[in-house]
């Protein structure tokens, strides 16, 4: 009992189990063996699109090629990127997710300016019908759309992306615009008051107060607005289809594309379709998507703290 | 101090309304978006369900049938409701997996280690790369499965041991079972937030009179995140039910263009996946709620 006490032995034990001042070295191992095993589950399914990526032939029907191959393969990468006609899809989704984007974020911090700062009747409606539009499915709205713009004449056109960004009913605006009205709200009202008293128009105060406070909330809502333009399929295919091909597009009909580019009667048998160059394809169709994260990886990894979305 | 002269009840109003006039020109412009490309589209859908529509190069024909296109849903169609009953099942295994694992990747990164920035890195990974088609060719390889789990002969034994009703759910988590995962990104970036908005010193206080790490988890640090919780829940159901390689959509896509079904019978059943959707939403929300006002009233 005297033992246990002896300053030594608390020492010892509150370097392994931690005490009131600092976690122990076994809390801590314990949270880093966590973290490795949990992280790389995560990450398993890009690893093995990797992996895959760079088998050859070989490599492929060889059993005993798993997570190594023999070597560093490049030809998948060839074929996918003449499949995926990489150069011209890779510019159309840059366009096609930059400017609905910008177009979206804009808009929804003027939306969101006007629900934080002016009192007026129907806020409440305006709120809930936002949010609904955040539930309701496409699936919901997207045939009219659809035949609505084919009677305009702008299926195919990137207008039929662009127009409802302009209008504040881009991809998952609801979410901007709860950003924008969390960041807006928590503005103090000295700042504008005192402008209104100096006769500032209410457009002024908007860009030149409102805005520069706002810095944070618009890189994050553009950042996560072009990442979820570039991944949506389902009304791009749909309102594109035909005119304009994204990277993700050419990506769903890959197979066919393939079979087009290397009918498979007259190309040998090493040149056929295979797991690996459809991993080359989907991992060309990521990188571009990878590369703008390890860039920007502080905006999203802070978005949250820089733009106090909390959803309350 | 300038001794501010009392306004006028008129010029108060008048003020008033001037403020409200300039609020509506703020979000004017969604009030028309919302209109336009939202609501109008979202009546012409509902007018759709109740006829047979054909398309053809000039004009669009209805045919108006009443119920029979959700009748045909619910009642004759072999596939609908079996796929509406596997989404309903995936969503709501999902859901309790997504904020479970959110909550505690999110108590991880909230402590203070060496190489945090990494591991957060890599957890908010998926946010940028989660996309129908990616999830597709991953999926088709096999890759979001802990490798192989499904293919030991014991699992496989163990599989064929179940009832029908639970095999599919389990063989559901087995093979998908990072993807489920792969959904939890915006999750884990709002748990963090909620948690990094509690005092320190509450925990300090709570260090100091004793209460151990266990206790601390239920006392405090849960229910500080109930309001995240909620809100995530609603977020992952959203998420699952709007994702386009979901199968109830894309089935609903796929009749759109078939002969037999058409616009009409895929617009009925797009109402009908709404109706269930919400009533999932409502069930989970009024579910957490409840817990929610729990933990926190005590």
């Amino acid at each position: 009992m005297k033992l246990l006490n002896h300053p030594r032995i608390e020492q010892i034990r509150g370097f392994i189990f931690g005490n009131g001042v600092r976690d122990g070295i076994l809390l801590k191992l314990m949270l880093y063996v966590l973290l490795i095993t949990i992280g790389f589950v995560y990450l398993q399914p890009l690893l093995f699109m990797f992996v895959n990526s760079i088998k050859s032939p070989d490599d492929l029907l060889n059993p005993m090629v798993q997570w190594v191959p023999t070597g560093f393969y490049t030809g998948n990468y060839e074929r996918a990127y003449k499949v995926l006609d990489y150069p011209n899809t890779l510019l159309t989704s840059i366009m096609m997710s930059v400017v609905p984007s910008l177009l979206q974020t804009a808009v929804a911090s003027i939306i969101g300016y006007g629900l934080a700062r002016y009192r007026f009747r129907g806020k409440t409606l305006i709120f809930a019908l936002i949010l609904s539009t955040f539930l309701l499915p496409q699936q919901n709205t997207i045939i009219p759309q659809m035949l609505n713009y084919r009677d305009l004449g702008l299926l195919g056109n990137p207008l039929a992306l662009i127009l409802p960004a302009l209008f504040g009913q881009g991809y998952r605006s609801a979410i901007f615009i709860l950003i924008f009205y969390q960041s807006f709200a928590s503005l103090p009202k000295a700042l504008e008051e005192a402008a209104r008293l100096d006769g500032a128009s209410d457009i002024r105060i908007f860009l030149s107060i409102a805005v520069p406070t706002a810095i944070p909330a618009f890189i994050v809502s553009f950042i996560f607005s072009v990442v979820w333009y570039w991944n949506e399929t389902f009304a791009t295919v749909i309102f594109l289809g035909g005119g304009t091909t994204t990277l993700p597009m050419q990506l769903s009909r890959f197979t066919q594309a393939y079979e087009n580019l290397y009918p498979a009667g007259v190309v040998n048998i090493f040149d056929r379709l295979n797991e690996a160059v459809k991993m080359s394809g989907t991992f060309l169709n990521i990188l571009p998507l990878l590369v703008m994260y390890f860039v920007l990886q502080r905006w999203f990894v802070e978005s949250v703290e820089m733009t106090g979305i909390t959803g309350e | 101090m300038i001794d501010i002269k009392r306004k006028s009840p008129r010029r108060e109003i008048s003020l008033r309304m001037r403020e409200a006039l300039h609020g509506y020109a703020f979000i004017l412009i969604w009030v028309v978006g919302f209109l336009i490309f939202t609501f109008y589209p979202l009546v012409q859908t509902f007018h759709y369900s109740f006829n047979t529509v054909s398309v053809t190069p000039t004009q669009i024909e209805y045919d108006y049938v009443q119920w029979a296109n959700y009748t045909r849903a619910i009642f004759t169609d072999p596939n609908f409701i079996e796929l509406l009953i596997g989404y309903t099942v995936e969503t709501l295994i999902s859901v309790p997996i997504v904020l479970i694992f959110a909550m505690i990747i999110a108590i991880f990164l909230n402590f203070d280690f060496k190489f945090k920035g990494i591991f957060r890195v890599i957890f908010f990974l998926p946010i940028v790369i989660t996309s129908g088609p990616v999830i597709q060719e991953l999926t088709a390889q096999g890759a979001a499965t802990v490798s192989g789990i499904a293919d030991i002969p014991a699992v496989i034994d163990f599989m064929e041991q179940l009832p029908r009703a639970l095999r599919n759910p389990v063989e559901y988590l087995l093979t998908s079972f990072i993807l489920i995962l792969w959904f939890s990104g915006v999750q884990i970036l709002i748990y963090l937030s909620s948690l990094q908005k509690v005092d320190a010193s509450v925990y300090e206080a709570a260090a100091i009179d004793g209460a151990s790490g266990w206790s601390t988890f239920w006392k405090i640090t849960l229910p500080s995140l109930s309001t995240a919780t909620v809100v995530n829940a609603v977020y992952t159901i959203v998420t699952l039910s709007h994702f386009s390689e979901n199968k109830v959509i894309k089935y609903i896509y796929d009749q759109t263009y078939n002969i037999q079904g058409g616009i009409g019978y895929a617009s009925a059943m797009s109402f009908i996946y709404l109706a269930v959707m919400v009533t999932i939403l409502a069930i989970v929300y009024l579910i957490l709620r409840q817990w929610a006002n729990r933990g926190t009233g005590s």
